[in-house]
């Protein structure tokens, strides 16, 4: 019997899209389901760091290698998602030397680019740096969007005939014998692009080969199946800092340790990081300690962040991995190489592979490895092209720089605009339709807006993620009602105000971990303006009791 | 060489305006301190009283009538029901013809901008044509370039919410607006100055442009409504223009900051405030206090640009807003009143100064001073923390303004209480 597709699969992250991109490219047919939007598990909770490799140039020479190498085919083939803002491994008095030595061996040996800066240089380099700090390793770290990345990663598969259907959980796995053939899945709102209100369908999607890129939900799949996969879910914390402290990526020099890191964000610092196993990578505890920790120990680094504003506070979990028998107890020794499990040789069941452990940065590299495999055991012949391919949005980066074309914007709207889009930026931006900002911490416009809407239908997280709109300093208190406004008419009023509220109620989820100063008052401001201005805590159109009209007040008598 | 008063009101917003104008009516020389721009300009400039009990049961017909029934601590239950009342009617002197609600008792449904209506006792006279309750049929009108407005998406929406009247929202293009990210006070000029605008039809005045485009899209409706934006200085003139031109009511539909009716009722506070004879110092802090060693203050420290000043009056009125207008202040680990330090209850883990719910019961927004009977705020150990300084508005704790929909009616009732005492005191 024929299958649906030839290759099927699950996880919606960088992971599970950089597989179904390259597996496009090579020709195959690919379906890929994710239960919530793109980026929705790890791949959108992280720091967004572009690794050089000095973070492993001394425990896991392997992974550092990797990363650079990587780190140099990112910055090719998805310049518009990258930002190169340097990185620096930094040692306070405290910090031993030995270690920074060997930090420094290990990156040459690595062949990444290293410097040593004196404590004033890399002041001068990072002027919020603490005064005593001792020196500094240079190194070239970066800032990546993963949302962006993930995104142009879906779109590209698509382009390639790929189906990409985002809220679609997997609720089992399609077993026949020892042959696993493909999967149920419930699709929260029908399939295909997501509209609120659309009833939940449930389909059977089969195929010749199925490829479990779910990371620290990959158990919970496996056991689907009766396969036990022994991911350790590990939780980190990441604050977010209402503008960049610092433009370089701010590394401790230590052995290890947590609250090690600030990276630069686009119009944020984010702070990094804790590792912790949690038993479910869908409830665990999210508590305040964490985000004081973060800011009193890298305010040893970079001591303004003591009395900085923090907007909001996200966990990840890291789907972390080790084969049966090493009994690592703590997390942070447990490598972050990634693993391939092939089921046939490990459980004698045919038809999946799982992927765990890995890194964001080797994405591509650990895609091209498993899409090998796939196509080993699918029996095809054909090689991989994701290193060399641009992502759309990354094509022909430099006539854009070159263009002095702003679309009729202001020159900060356009400049952002730009590079968020790449080189999609005169396909989104050029346009008769009036164009104000809708977002103005991010100066996000309607073009762009309406272009996400276009890719992820009604959900206004897709919106999010694809523009950043939302996700400065009011996080959305000003700007999600006129997101949402930018659905109607094409969905109806109903479901626009269900979209704002989910919406708004996401925003709020991490804005709690930063209520105190000014990003209280701010939540104070955002309460205000819906539920006093707009009423939209007590909506009559969302009351189960009509309003009597007739009893109020109509007008001067 | 100190600054003389008998009250000195600290705080310019609605709550400190109305102080300083009741203590001004005892005959005393009443000076108001302000440092930043006071929050009506993000306010919607309706006045609210109440609109929902403290446990949401709502909209409320008539608000006087449901005060007797709030808890103790609750601003309103401190300064009694007929406080209430009177500060309505103080409030209806000042603002004469602006403002219409005073002739009932009950409640006005208003449209918000978000297309929901909600329950306020005072409105300004250019919303008056757009309550809800009156059953006639409404033409929103919407731009293109104003994002904070979607007129088809809010007509919808108030027919969900039932509202007794079909409506219907088009999205125009604004004559002479020629820039995507005009501010609103762009558009308010433009009508308020009549400049001149190019239209298909050649040249012509802003009014008579914005008429012509809204005018092509009218149908039988027989009130059509606009975004806050009809004029700053002249709005009484723009919308009869307007309604000349098309025959028809026309009224603003509030909106968020930067809100054109809560400056204009800034404007006329300030007006009135000038009236009364109320002296006015604006951009600075207070940033300290001395206290005459029996529980009194002494004065207060302000800083004029770097000068530290004392502030010497008889009666002391806190009108420094809540959490937004920074009179309510928070770190990490705790919440405060920044000036005198008076005390705020709250919970020590920040972590239970909120609940999940966005819209639940949030503590944080009941976060303020404890106050006495005469609005003087109470220490720890329920006593006044100083025999002359009351507080009034936002300062105040107790309450969730935002969700009982009576920010504006405590700021007036209590501002009321608070001037009157104060000016009485200070005058013997």
């Amino acid at each position: 019997m024929a299958h649906d597709t030839e290759v099927l699969v699950l996880g919606g992250g960088s992971t599970g899209c950089g597989i179904a991109r390259d597996l496009a490219m090579r020709g195959l047919e690919v379906t890929l389901v994710e239960r919530g939007n793109l980026t929705d598990g790890t791949t959108g909770r992280m720091h967004g760091l572009l690794h050089s490799g000095g973070r492993y140039a001394v425990s896991d020479q392997a992974s550092a290698i990797e990363c650079i190498e990587e780190n140099k085919i990112l910055r090719d083939i998805a310049g518009h998602c990258v930002e190169m803002t340097g990185g620096l491994f930094v040692q306070r008095p405290e910090d031993p030397d030995e270690y920074f030595q060997e930090k420094l061996e290990g990156c040459r040996e690595c062949n990444i680019p290293a410097r040593v800066l004196s404590g004033r240089e890399a002041r001068t380099v990072e002027p919020y740096l603490a005064k005593d700090v001792k020196r500094a390793i240079q190194v070239p770290d970066g800032a990546i969007d993963p949302f962006r990345l993930c995104v142009a990663n879906a779109i590209d598969a698509e382009r390639h005939g790929a189906r990409i259907e985002t809220h679609a959980e997997v609720v089992d796995l399609l077993r026949n014998g020892d042959d696993i053939y493909g999967v149920e899945v419930r699709h929260d709102s029908g399939p295909g692009k997501r509209t609120h209100k659309t009833p939940g369908t449930t389909e059977e999607i089969t195929a010749d080969y199925v490829v479990n890129a779910t990371g620290a939900w990959a158990g919970q799949i496996g056991a689907m199946a009766d396969l036990d996969i022994e991911v350790r879910p590990s939780k980190g914390v990441m604050t977010i800092m209402n503008v960049r402290q610092v433009d370089t990526v701010v590394n401790r020099c230590r052995p290890k340790g947590d609250a090690d890191i600030v990276v630069p964000h686009e119009t944020t610092a984010i702070l990094g990081t804790t590792d912790e196993e949690v038993e479910d990578p869908d409830d665990y505890p999210e508590e305040g300690w964490e985000v004081d920790m973060m800011i009193d120990t890298l305010s040893e680094l970079v001591p303004i962040l003591e009395e900085a504003r923090t907007i909001r506070s996200f966990w990840g979990v890291r789907p972390l991995y080790e084969p049966p028998g090493r009994g690592t107890k703590d997390p942070t020794d447990i490598t972050r190489d990634f693993f391939l499990l092939d089921h046939e040789d490990r459980d004698g069941v045919d038809g999946m592979s799982s992927i765990v452990g890995g890194k964001f940065t080797t994405y591509r590299a650990m895609a091209e490895q498993i899409s090998d495999h796939v196509c080993e055991q699918l029996g095809v012949s054909a090689s991989c092209t994701t290193a060399e391919e641009s992502l759309p949005g990354s094509e022909n980066l430099e006539v854009l720089e070159k263009g002095m074309d702003d679309f009729g914007l202001r020159s900060p709207v356009a400049r952002r605009s730009k590079q968020r889009l790449g080189s999609r930026s005169p396909e989104v931006l050029d346009t008769d339709e009036a164009n104000p900002v809708i977002c103005q911490c991010e100066g996000v416009t309607r073009a762009e807006v309406c272009d996400a809407i276009s890719q992820s239908g009604s959900d206004l997280n897709a919106v999010r993620i694809r523009t950043r709109a939302s996700m400065g300093n009011c996080q959305g208190g000003f700007c999600c009602q006129n997101m949402a406004s930018e659905l109607h008419p094409e969905y109806d009023e109903e479901t626009t105000r269900e979209a704002l509220d989910e919406l708004f109620q996401e925003r709020w989820k991490g804005e709690r971990h930063a209520l105190w100063g000014e990003q209280l008052s701010q939540a104070m401001l955002n309460y205000a303006l819906h539920a006093t201005t707009m009423n939209r805590d007590n909506d009559p159109a969302s009351a189960a009791e009509p309003v009597e009209y007739g009893a109020f007040d109509t007008g001067v008598q | 060489m100190a600054i003389e008063d008998d009250v000195l009101v600290i705080g310019g917003g609605l709550a400190g305006a109305t102080a300083a104008l009741t203590a001004a009516e005892e005959g005393v020389q009443v000076r108001l301190v302000t440092h930043k721009q006071s929050t009506l300009r993000h306010a919607s400039g309706l006045i609210d009283v109440l609109g929902y009990t403290p446990a949401g049961e709502g909209p409320i017909v008539d608000p006087f009538e449901a005060l007797a029934d709030l808890p103790e601590g609750h601003p309103y239950e401190r300064v009694g029901t007929e406080a209430v009342r009177e500060a309505l009617s103080f409030f209806d002197e000042i603002a004469g013809d602006a403002y219409s609600g005073g002739h009932t008792a009950s409640n006005a449904l208003v449209p918000t901008h978000g297309g929901t209506v909600k329950p306020t006792a005072r409105y300004p006279v250019s919303t008056a044509a757009g309550l809800a309750s009156v059953p006639e049929d409404t033409l929103l009108v919407g731009f293109e370039t104003l994002t904070d407005f979607d007129a088809p998406l809010a007509a919808s929406h108030l027919e969900a919410a039932g509202a007794p009247f079909s409506a219907r929202g088009v999205t125009l293009t604004f004559p002479g607006i020629v820039r995507d990210d005009a501010k609103i006070n762009r558009y308010a000029h433009l009508l308020d100055h009549e400049e001149t605008v190019q239209t298909g039809a050649g040249e012509t005045s802003a009014r008579e442009a914005l008429a012509a485009t809204v005018d092509a899209h009218l149908k039988d409706e027989s009130r059509v409504g606009f975004p806050a934006i009809l004029g700053d200085d002249h709005a009484a003139d723009v919308r009869a223009d307007l309604e000349d031109a098309l025959g028809v009511d026309v009224f603003e539909v509030p909106m968020g900051p930067p809100s054109l009716p809560g400056m204009r009722l800034e404007d006329m506070l300030y007006d009135a405030l000038g009236d009364a004879g109320v002296r006015v110092t604006s951009g600075v802090p207070v940033i300290d206090y001395e206290t005459d060693g029996n529980g009194a203050i002494e004065h207060v420290v302000v800083d004029r640009h770097g000068q530290e000043v004392p502030y010497r009056a008889e009666q002391y009125v806190l009108a420094t807003g809540g959490l937004v207008g920074k009179g309510v202040r928070s770190e990490r680990e705790r919440v405060f009143e920044p000036i005198f330090d008076c005390h705020i209850p709250h919970a020590a883990e920040r972590y239970d100064w909120f609940v999940e719910d966005v819209f639940g019961e949030q503590p944080y927004a009941r976060f303020g001073l404890v106050p006495d009977r005469e609005l003087r705020p109470l220490g720890e150990d329920d006593d006044p923390e100083f025999s002359n300084l009351r507080a009034v508005g936002g300062v105040l704790g107790g309450y969730d303004y935002a969700a009982e929909k009576s920010g504006a009616g405590v700021s007036l009732a209590t501002g009321y209480v608070a001037g009157e005492r104060a000016g009485t005191e200070a005058s013997r």
